[in-house]
């Protein structure tokens, strides 16, 4: 059971907005959507939703073909970016609002709003009109609205993003705890890659309306299959530097020449893209195999519990993430070691050929 | 550029305040100096873009005086003060080219062309614009439109102070980082006093010098993002500044140590004698970064259940119930993962003492 998406296309105007997409999502799942603004990621939402028709494709849900039937004859629940809820209604009203209609017995209702209500911290609220509510709590009645029905589909169009900071690492916490919980699709879309770990489950990557890559979250962040899903799911941006590879000696950037073993020397002599994450730059040794770099401080960033280090190498921008504090004055410089063993290898075409401790990966797969 | 005092400030958006509740800013009493990079930073209605409405002259304070240099600016409206301001959302002409708007603050206020030119120029090159330099700015992206914006209100030399609120909130995470190091490229170079506001701990903390903690309109503390990080001088900050926040833990003092339940955590000689001292509730703050997780039983650890463990990427978060509260522990990518059962233990170096939610020092 669960929402299949079958070579589902868009076009509005002569205009590709959502090309060749399919997708067979589980029932008690949890996915997320990636990617940059204007990605396509609410576009297609809106089709799973039934609020808009797919130009070709079909849309099968539970094993039903909905394709061209309306949100209103589906089992659909939807929180949006913007906070909507009945401005007339008591926060009671609007968490109510969606059993109302359906003639649900009273005392039923209301046992249902107190646990729901109790779920995202409500309950002293209940009361109140949404008007007098923080922009956080008037989220969470929209949330708790969504949660009422017991629909097949849950869909959420970055529901945090105009939250703050702290209140959304909160919120995050609490949905992932809640979705756990539910039997439906819950699909939930974000710019932000920190969002997508957190949630955890299976993520879409999502780029200029295709989806690029899908899988466990965690599976997908080790193992990206291209240099712009690496892209997009680095924040810091992962480090990219163009290399050689000749009789097993491998050429980074300019003139760094890195002896290298194992999956990587059995590569063919050519031109590769090596990507390697910023926490995996050091500005202390590691390990005996480790090479080292020189460079000169861009910028130095602290965030409280650790540094980012902005330099250039060969001319390609480079970030070192270290935690802990380790301030570098700009224009200082500085060694920073890696190590070949966190090197993800691409192919010119961007296509990934190796991937920093895919056997470990494995392993967490079958524990 | 002008150093910036806020005298006695307070602000009620009510005509007739009573007490102290109806003030959205309680007292605000500062110096920030001239060159600085400062952010205000808290969540919403903490009162940070009251007093950033304050500084700019959007809002003339119910109490207190604010000076630029020597100038009391109190009564003057914004276009007299001699700032410049970079909004959430982009603000500038559409149908003008990018050139014409980065000079439009200039070509205002009469300087000559040769000047504008130059500068425009500089500006451009900083904020990697030159190849839009002759382009209209409709047809441009969401983030080249803000970069614009970013460059109008950084256009001027003579400004007292550039003032920004939230002006990477609508950027992509990725371009943010390029948007920030921008910014802290600028400040080094142009040393303009900048004043930040946002409800982002990392924007905040990775931008500015000194950040300015806000809550329920007070400042509860100015520091360096170490500062902030390492001594939290109010239970609000430990929570607020870090990912995840700092734990707490209620606990009382029993022979030198921190007792939380059947825990005994033993504390160093300056800590032990601040909570001996302390007479109001006492609890224990220790940040999830420090917390050490063990695979088998080490000198001074406990055993305690582990309730999940969350990948993040590169690094994890092991939550465990200690004393049947959860507290976080954030280990790095490659850290063995424990299973059901951990031990934990809390380095002295680390472990704060907060009595009434203050910290002991």
């Amino acid at each position: 059971m669960g929402l299949i998406l079958d070579q589902v296309n868009k076009y509005v105007e002569g205009e590709m907005h959502l090309a060749d997409i399919s997708l067979d999502l589980a029932s008690g799942s949890r996915n997320v959507i990636l990617g940059r603004t204007l990605a396509g990621k609410t576009s297609l939402l809106r089709i799973m939703a039934g609020l808009d028709r797919p130009s070709t494709g079909k849309i099968v849900m539970d094993g039903k073909d909905v394709t061209g039937i309306s949100v209103r004859k589906r089992q659909v629940a939807m929180v949006y970016q913007q906070f909507i809820n009945y401005p007339s209604f008591s926060v009671f009203q609007n968490i109510a609002s969606p059993l109302q209609i359906s003639g649900v017995p009273k005392a039923t209702i209301t046992e249902k709003v107190m646990e729901t209500a109790n779920l995202l911290h409500l309950e002293e609220m209940l009361d109140r009109m949404p008007a007098e509510l923080s922009g956080g709590q008037q989220q969470r009645v929209a949330i708790a609205r969504a949660l009422m029905k017991d629909s097949q589909l849950l869909l959420l169009d970055e529901p945090l993003v105009n939250l703050d900071y702290k209140l959304r690492e909160e919120l995050l916490e609490e949905l992932t705890a809640i979705f756990k919980k539910r039997d439906c699709v819950v699909v939930y879309t974000t710019t932000e890659p920190s969002e997508a770990l957190k949630l955890g489950g299976n993520i879409v990557v999502m780029d200029q309306g295709r989806v690029r890559q899908t899988g466990p979250t965690a599976q997908v962040y080790r193992n990206p299959a291209t240099v712009e899903t690496a892209q997009l799911l680095s924040d810091p941006p992962i480090n990219l530097f163009a290399a050689r590879l000749k009789d097993g000696h491998l050429t980074l950037g300019d003139d760094l020449a890195i002896a290298v073993t194992g999956s990587i020397a059995a590569l063919s002599s050519g031109r590769y893209h090596i990507g390697i994450r910023p926490n995996h730059l050091y500005l202390h040794q590691q390990e005996s195999g480790d090479i080292k770099i020189h460079a000169t401080v861009e910028i130095s960033e602290i965030n409280g519990s650790e540094t980012f280090i902005h330099f250039q190498y060969s001319g390609y921008k480079t970030v070192l993430h270290e935690v802990g504090i380790d301030a570098r004055k700009i224009g200082s410089d500085i060694t920073v070691y890696m190590n070949p063993a966190n090197f993800f290898v691409f192919a010119e075409n961007g296509e990934l050929l190796i991937s920093p401790g895919a056997a470990d990966t494995a392993e967490n797969q079958t524990a | 550029m002008a150093q910036i005092s806020l005298d006695e400030i307070a602000h009620s958006y009510l005509p007739y305040p009573k007490n102290d509740a109806d003030y959205a800013l309680k007292r605000i009493h500062n110096i920030w100096n001239d060159g600085g990079a400062y952010a205000l930073l808290g969540p919403s209605g903490c009162g940070k873009t009251t007093l950033l409405n304050i500084i700019s002259g959007l809002l003339k304070p119910s109490k207190g005086r604010v000076r630029f240099g020597e100038t009391d600016v109190t009564d003057l409206p914004p276009e007299k003060r001699n700032i410049a301001q970079v909004f959430q959302f982009p603000v500038l002409y559409d149908t003008m080219t990018v050139f014409n708007n980065l000079a439009f603050p200039l070509k205002n206020r009469g300087f000559d062309n040769a000047y504008i030119k130059t500068r425009v120029k500089e500006i451009a090159r900083i904020l990697e614009l030159e190849t839009v330099l002759h382009k209209k700015a409709e047809g441009l992206g969401a983030d080249a439109k803000q970069k614009i914006s970013l460059g109008r209100g950084l256009v001027r030399e003579d400004v007292a102070a550039i003032l920004f609120d939230e002006p990477l909130t609508v950027i992509d995470p990725q371009l943010k980082w390029q948007l920030r190091c921008k910014l802290k490229e600028i400040h080094e170079q142009l040393k303009l006093t900048l004043i930040y506001v946002t409800h982002d701990q990392v924007e905040a903390l990775t931008f500015a010098d000194q950040i300015i903690v806000m809550y329920e309109g007070k400042i509860v503390q100015i520091g360096t993002p170490q500062e902030l990080f390492e001594y939290p001088n109010h239970k609000f900050v430990g929570y607020f500044i870090g990912s995840p926040g700092m734990n707490f833990l209620p606990c009382t003092m029993e022979n030198g140590r921190a007792r939380v339940g059947k825990f005994h955590i033993p504390l160093d000689d300056r800590t032990a004698a601040l909570g001996n001292r302390a007479t109001g509730s006492l609890e224990m703050g220790i940040r999830p970064l420090y917390l050490k997780i063990h695979g088998q039983e080490t000198a001074g650890s406990f055993q305690v259940p582990v309730q999940s463990v969350e990948d993040q990427g590169s690094y994890r978060v092991v939550a465990l119930s200690f004393n049947d509260q959860t507290i976080r522990a954030r280990i790095a990518e490659n850290e063995p993962v424990p299973g059901s059962m951990a031990w934990v233990s809390f380095p002295e170096k680390w472990i704060r003492l907060f009595e009434n939610d203050q910290l002991l020092k």
